[in-house]
């Protein structure tokens, strides 16, 4: 067919039904993935480097994960049905598997953090007086042995749960990818690359939240950044961003190669309708200047100073930030523009300030990840003393 | 039951079975009792719903749906009737006709103004216009449906008279199903906050009454038939004519077939 000329939406079709709440839901759920893999690159495959980050990654994705259902909450039309899920799952649906891998993750996470923060915990428990020491005690389970000989055991089972988190984090985020991929309906979603686009988009943002908090409390705390650490973090954000970036263009490249029908209409999207988000943002400001700033921090290193390196990354980190939120944004809401008559597409959606699925409920959201780990550093710190000392190399 | 270590409360390794066994059992209780209830919900459902109304039993029927394209003048009656007979919200349509117009030259020109609800004015494309036709649209009510596969909590499911039909008290609302259904059959209900579309009259069809589209058809382009009836018309001429469904490359296998359909319409 050729020569379309009108703009015809399904009647239906007007309204965009995923809002901002569904970009932050994969926004969040990719970070909890993330700071997982990173506290495995650690504990599992033993990047002695990138201790300094350890308890930090795996505070930051419990932080996260434990928020991860609010958007969707505030997104459902019956939130108070939204058990349902878990209580009469229809186990065709993608999203019905939620319940069952939110409550394995978490559980593994939780336990995994317990068995990190043992010994300070028992620790604190035994400085503590009061109702304190009484909620300590429970916190500590009942198990007050400390030794290093426990210790080493503690160790040993981490390592387990962090090896099964591995693939637990890739299905959590995997899945998210997926309940938009398996949409055959919609022709921007329906690609088998979609749930590995997603997952390695979680682990750059993952890598970029861990980066840019942990120089942020590196700094604030008056301690100084470990190089080795920095370094080695900005190296493995280096290749994650790439590989995101060459699926995600492949994946337009291969459409606008094979000039299917879904070209049709996804051609016209991401070069007019979206073309700042997507070109401007996610592939140009997002991509390609983080690209520059890792590769010169990777390759260039002695050229560079502690302090330019620190910068950059930071910098870098905080761009790939802003990319990944671009890419679920234009996933989400891109994918919602273009009518499914594949002829035509809506206004530019834009988000309500107040509205319970709006700009504001949003911005509370994605701060109480960041209020649950001030509160845990402030009863267990997240700075692993032996690896911030100066141990600056460049 | 667990071991206790002298003066260090439990081992990590009691700990660790006791939790292993704990959300083993948890698990078992959510997902078992999960499953032992909606097992619990189906049979309830399949031993009341049986017979309906009047002795209406679901398994001695398969419903199906025929638009004859030639047929539909664009004059909005079904729409208006649909809207009636289902307190459709405004702007909402669990039914519409669109207009298609094509150009000698391949050009198309569709619309559906307000759902076709009020009917067609004459529109000047400024073309030459060598064909133009109505076709009307409502659920496909298909066999193979993205929308049912879907639905996590399985608020959406296919009757045993073959209709994909939304059950609003289980609904959440997540607009899963919106998102799947490839024809724009769905949407959210503004007050409800279900997710709503056609039920073909589920409630009229259980008196033995056909829909309330169909009976305000002037022309007879929309006609309901039913797979398991003797001499059934409709069956009859989707067997023996050049019958087409929407987005056949979809494999959703829809219920609702046309004739006449013509390559441009989406």
């Amino acid at each position: 067919m050729h020569g379309q000329s009108m703009n015809f939406l399904f009647p239906n079709d007007v309204h965009i039904m995923w809002s901002l709440m569904i970009v932050l839901y994969p926004y969040i759920t990719g970070l909890v993935a993330g700071a997982f893999i990173v506290g495995s690159l650690y504990h599992v495959f033993g990047r002695t480097e990138l201790k300094p980050v350890s308890r930090l990654a795996m505070v930051a994705s419990l932080s996260f994960l434990l928020v991860a259902t609010l958007p969707l909450l505030a997104h459902l039309g019956h939130p108070e049905r939204a058990l349902n899920i878990v209580i009469t799952p229809h186990f065709t649906s993608a999203m019905s598997a939620f319940g069952l891998i939110y409550a394995m993750y978490l559980a593994l996470v939780v336990l995994e953090i317990w068995l990190i923060f043992r010994k300070e915990i028992v620790e604190l428990a035994q400085r503590s007086t009061g109702p304190a020491r009484a909620i300590l005690k429970v916190v500590s389970l009942g198990v007050y042995d400390i030794s290093e000989k426990a210790r080493e055991v503690d160790h040993r089972v981490v390592k387990v749960l962090a090896a099964l988190g591995i693939p637990a984090a890739c299905i959590l985020h995997g899945y998210v990818g997926f309940m938009f991929g398996s949409v055959k309906a919609n022709a921007f979603w329906s690609t088998p690359l979609m749930p590995i686009i997603f997952l390695f988009s979680a682990v750059t943002s993952g890598i970029a939240m861990i980066i840019v908090l942990y120089e942020t409390l590196t700094v604030v705390g008056g301690r100084k950044i470990s190089g080795d650490c920095l370094q080695s973090l900005a190296g493995y954000l280096w290749l994650f961003a790439t590989l995101t970036v060459t699926l995600e263009i492949l994946e337009i490249v291969t459409l606008s190669y094979a000039q299917d029908e879904e070209w049709l209409v996804v051609g016209p999207l991401i070069k007019d309708k979206i073309a700042f988000s997507f070109i401007g943002i996610q592939m140009v400001f997002g991509s390609l200047i983080p690209f520059i700033m890792l590769a010169i921090i990777v390759t260039m290193k002695r050229y560079l100073t502690a302090g330019m390196r620190n910068v950059m990354t930071f910098v870098a980190a905080s761009i790939l930030l802003i990319q990944v939120f671009a890419m679920r944004w234009n996933v989400v809401i891109g994918g919602q523009i273009f009518s499914k008559s594949g002829i035509g597409f809506r206004e530019n959606y834009v988000p309500e300030l107040g509205s319970r699925e709006g700009v504001a409920a949003a911005l509370l959201i994605f701060i109480i990840p960041f209020v649950i780990m001030s509160v845990f550093n402030h009863f267990l710190p997240l700075a692993v003393e032996d690896g911030d000392t100066p141990a600056e190399s460049h | 039951m667990c071991e206790r270590k002298e003066g260090n409360g439990y081992g990590r390794r009691d700990f660790l079975r006791m939790a292993a066994t704990g959300a083993g059992g948890m698990a078992l209780v959510m997902f078992g009792g999960g499953q032992a209830l909606v097992s619990a919900n189906t049979v309830k459902s399949t031993a009341s719903d049986q017979l309906g109304p009047g002795g209406y039993d679901p398994t001695k029927h398969h419903y199906i749906y025929l638009v004859d394209v030639d047929k539909c003048i664009g004059c909005g009656s079904c729409v208006r009737a649909c809207e009636r007979e289902n307190q459709v919200p405004r702007h909402f349509f669990r039914t519409w006709i669109e207009r298609y117009q094509v150009s000698r030259s391949g050009e198309v020109f569709v619309d559906s103004p307000n759902g076709g609800h009020d009917g067609f004015q004459p529109s000047d494309t400024g073309a030459d216009i060598t064909k133009a036709f109505f076709v009307p649209k409502l659920c496909n009510h298909c066999e193979n449906t993205p929308c049912v596969q879907l639905c996590p909590v399985g608020a959406s499911f296919v009757s045993p008279d073959g209709l994909v039909l939304v059950d609003e008290k289980r609904c959440i609302g997540c607009s899963y199903c919106v998102q799947a259904c490839p024809y724009g059959s769905r949407f959210i209900h503004p007050e409800k906050h279900v997710a709503s579309k056609c039920t073909l009259c589920y409630h009229r069809l259980v008196r033995g009454e056909t829909t309330a589209c169909v009976q305000n058809c002037p022309t007879g382009a929309r006609q309901l038939g039913d797979r398991k009836a003797l001499h059934d018309r409709v069956s009859e001429i989707i067997a023996t004519s050049k019958v087409h469904v929407l987005k056949p490359e979809l494999h959703t296998e829809p219920q609702c077939q046309y004739l006449g359909l013509s390559r441009e319409v989406r």
